[in-house]
């Protein structure tokens, strides 16, 4: 069995122990385990972060498969459930909070008061401009990561993030959340660029 | 008034719902920051604005 230490050493390479630190300590919420959730939760472990609370209420279907973090074997299985098994094969060590739950305004001082940043990822606009506003009425010490207009087969580099507001930033996709992640950035460049090169391409 | 940093002129105090409508937007697709603080969705009826106020307004669209 591969050690806390070692786990911790091979994701946190390159980093000082401040920045280590602060992935370590920090509280990060992802809403919504569908395309942009399940890969926000992946790239977030990948980063090192420790503590995730993931929130979703649906089932894993077959038309998932082609941009979610799923595979077929979870296939109607909640996606709060199969998605802390795949993150477990990143870090066993990381505390998973996952629940299979609606996010709603009445339940959301309960399931994000520990959290330090949310990662809105829903899919549906009323949702999404539900959880902002209440997160943000509700604390003045939290960040939200929002999450609009992803779809599709647009080129990687139309993907933006900015910020909004104080506690407010808003991004097009996972990848492009968090700059240091840049690895990700270049995966999804990588296949979007290679679907570019397709005979008959969608684009 | 300013809205997402431009200047527009408000000729009388309006209900900040009303004022969505009028600008085009859906009240459930939106979230607005009021001089720097968010506004509680279910206050958009409540909240009233002048021109006097900077607001920031975000428009959603569907896809997760």
């Amino acid at each position: 069995m591969i050690s806390k230490e070692e786990i911790n050493a091979a994701l946190g390479k390159g980093l000082t122990q401040a920045q280590l630190d602060a992935l370590h300590n920090a509280r990060v919420a992802v809403v919504g385990l569908g395309g942009l959730g399940s890969n926000i939760a992946v790239a977030l472990t990948r980063l090192g972060i420790a503590h995730l609370y993931l929130y979703d209420f649906d089932k894993v279907e077959l038309s998932n498969l082609n941009r979610q973090y799923y595979f077929l074997d979870d296939i109607g299985q909640y996606k709060a459930d199969a998605l802390v098994k795949h993150l477990r094969q990143i870090n066993p060590y990381a505390a998973l909070h996952s629940q299979v739950i609606k996010v709603t305004e009445d339940n959301i001082p309960t399931l994000l008061g520990d959290c330090d940043i949310i990662c809105e990822a829903l899919d549906d606009a009323a949702g999404k401009a539900m959880l902002v506003s209440t997160v943000l009425s509700n604390w003045s010490n939290k960040k939200v990561i929002a999450g609009s207009g992803i779809a599709g087969f647009g080129k990687a580099e139309e993907i933006t993030s900015k910020k909004i507001t104080k506690n407010l930033i808003f991004a097009a996709t996972a990848t492009a959340i968090f700059t240091i992640y840049r690895s990700a950035v270049h995966a999804s460049h990588s296949a979007l660029c290679s679907r570019h090169c397709l005979p008959h391409a969608l684009f | 008034m300013l809205i997402n940093g431009e200047e527009k002129a408000l000729a009388c105090p309006t209900a900040l719902s009303e004022l969505l409508t009028q600008l085009g937007y859906r009240t459930a697709f939106v979230a607005v920051e009021l001089n720097g603080n968010i506004i509680k969705q279910t206050d958009f009826g409540s909240t009233t604005i002048t021109d006097a106020d900077k607001l920031e307004i975000v428009s959603f669209v569907g896809g997760g």
